[in-house]
């Protein structure tokens, strides 16, 4: 009887101890949450206060009763917003097409097709890796200016093209392909081109879409260079615009307006992100970094 | 073969045109660069070569507050984030109701602008004369003095700066230790307390053994982001970070090259390769305690 007693008692103790852990866990998760989750929601709310109620408010307020879209009118007109999205929207488009030509046409040569000097390459490219960007972009910066690319276009594309990671990343998938795959289409008369295309894109589609998300990401987020390569407005990217609308901003200290600018220039990734979060976080787990 | 060959090249001829424009060739001209000594951009002639440039940088009272700023954000930051990091995704990988959520917002910071969020930070962290701010509200409610953390004391920049680095790193680090923590064998675990091992056990003998390779991964490419910092400072503190106190090592480098004081690709390229040399000497110092200390 008493030994009955003493085994309920130690699992209801073993109980308790596992419910305070899971809401322990719970509430630093949810702390974290918050902390992440927070500024979304002060950029959000400062940018629906009308100018005169945000600077009215010594204590900022955590809500609004008059929301209202002035600021994001006031946003896209005191400054060239619209012509920045256009400009990144160019810029990300061109930069990860030419990227996904080169990178198709290079992880190809490494995967399948057999020439000297392959593995020699292939370890030069590896060691490419390490190089970080820092150290070229001096160079860049001054072979660009020679060419007489600064402000336009090519300038801001050029240099921003390559990624040998993602390379690496597509041949890896590629070399799972099974090779009778590409015996049997030689035998039909196949060129290369009609096989890469036709067979090893669409069987490599997850990939090819994991290094396209990752590089818009990367492009539409990129301040260093276009901010060294552009001084004039008509060419600035959304990074250099926002921080044009920090430096000079409205006129006056329009924070509303300024927020609303943040809130447009953060929405497209955050819609593309809540689509594809799950292939974002895989390619990103498969060894991409933030530098 | 023949043939063969010249269509294997043919196909890799675009990627070895960009990157020996864009990466080859300046890695060897950033090195000539650093040694030519009073290079002139516009007429294009040197005085002569030698290691004027990298003493000038390294006597510049900028450049070396650039550094111990550096040094201060990555000694903060890389313990900081990664042991939060560790916390959490233990945290995550205990539960089950919410965790595709919770792991969905945490990745949301990866995804974002960092010029533009870290417009949202300052203005948490700004006192100005209309308002003292979003965080020194929450310091008055607990009985605290408002702090300006943008203009203001040298430690509350260097908190914002650091807080700031720490969010934005946050994503990457916990979607790989969840991942490494996810795939620990559970057979391990069972036979754990099969044993009767205790909880705190069980994390340090087996979960922490076996997921040391990525943390220590974690660690090396923290140190070489944080060493990296540049464009998080000139969301919070502007582009004029010599003016704030709070510029680093990259941010020396792009003053250098651009700017307001900007025109001195040779003492750009010194500094850039001081930064590497740290780098890579931290990595290796990093990798060679990395392949004492892993033991499963």
């Amino acid at each position: 009887m008493e030994k009955r007693t003493d085994f309920e008692s130690i699992e209801r103790s073993a109980r308790i101890r596992r419910r305070t852990l899971k809401t322990v866990t719970y509430v630093l998760l949810t702390v974290w949450g918050l902390i992440v989750l927070f500024p979304f929601y002060w950029m959000l709310l400062s940018s629906v206060k009308s100018y005169s109620a945000y600077n009215g408010e010594y204590i900022p307020k955590f809500f609004t009763l008059a929301p209202t879209l002035e600021n994001y009118r006031e946003a896209f007109t005191a400054v060239p917003l619209a012509r920045y999205f256009l400009n990144t929207l160019i810029f990300t488009v061109c930069t990860t097409a030419v990227m996904l030509a080169v990178t198709v046409l290079a992880a190809f040569a490494f995967s399948r097709l057999s020439f000297r000097g392959k593995n020699a390459a292939f370890a030069i490219f590896l060691s490419l890796m390490m190089i970080p960007a820092e150290l070229v972009i001096i160079t860049n910066f001054v072979t660009i200016t020679d060419w007489h690319l600064r402000n336009t276009f090519w300038g801001l594309i050029l240099p921003s093209v390559t990624s040998v990671f993602y390379i690496y990343l597509l041949k890896e998938n590629f070399e799972q392909i099974p090779d009778e795959l590409y015996k049997a289409a030689k035998v039909d008369g196949t060129s290369d081109m009609k096989y890469l295309l036709k067979v090893m894109i669409p069987i490599c589609r997850p990939t090819v879409i994991t290094i396209t998300i990752l590089k818009v990401i990367e492009c539409w987020n990129s301040y260093v260079w276009p901010r060294l390569i552009t001084d004039d407005a008509n060419y600035f990217l959304v990074s250099n615009g926002i921080q044009t609308i920090r430096e000079s901003g409205f006129g006056r200290e329009n924070i509303p307006a300024m927020m609303a600018a943040v809130v447009a220039v953060s929405v497209p990734l955050i819609v593309l992100f809540l689509i594809f979060h799950k292939k974002i976080m895989d390619g990103v787990s498969r060894g991409g970094t933030k530098g | 073969m023949k043939q063969s060959n010249l269509k294997a090249w043919l196909y890799l001829l675009p990627a070895i045109l960009f990157l020996g424009v864009f990466m080859v060739y300046p890695l060897i001209d950033v090195f000539i660069y650093s040694f030519e000594e009073g290079y002139n951009s516009a007429s294009q002639t040197v005085f002569g070569v030698g290691w004027y440039n990298y003493s000038y940088v390294l006597h510049d009272p900028y450049f070396l507050r650039a550094v111990k700023n550096t040094l201060i954000l990555v000694v903060i930051t890389v313990p900081l984030s990664t042991g939060i990091a560790l916390l959490i995704s233990v945290g995550l990988n205990s539960i089950k109701p919410l965790k595709e959520l919770y792991q969905t917002v945490f990745f949301l910071p990866y995804v974002t602008n960092t010029l533009a969020v870290g417009l949202v930070f300052m203005i948490l962290f700004k006192k100005t004369a209309y308002t003292d701010g979003m965080v020194n509200l929450l310091i008055n409610w607990f009985g605290g003095e408002s702090v300006d953390f943008i203009d203001g004391p040298y430690w509350a920049k260097m908190f914002v700066m650091c807080f700031y680095t720490i969010w934005v790193v946050m994503p990457f680090k916990i979607l790989i230790l969840t991942s490494a923590l996810a795939s620990v064998d559970e057979t391990y675990y069972n036979a754990a307390r099969v044993d009767g091992t205790g909880k705190w056990r069980i994390f340090t003998r087996i979960t922490l053994p076996m997921i040391s390779p990525m943390i220590f991964y974690l660690v090396i490419t923290g140190f070489i982001g944080a060493f990296k910092a540049y464009s998080d400072e000139v969301a919070l503190f502007g582009t004029n970070l010599n003016a704030a106190g709070m510029n680093t090592i990259v941010g020396y480098v792009y003053d250098m090259l651009y700017g307001d004081s900007g025109g001195y690709p040779s003492y750009a390229s010194a500094a850039a390769l001081i930064l590497f040399a740290i780098v890579l000497t931290i990595t290796c110092v990093n990798l060679l305690v990395t392949r004492k200390g892993i033991r499963y």
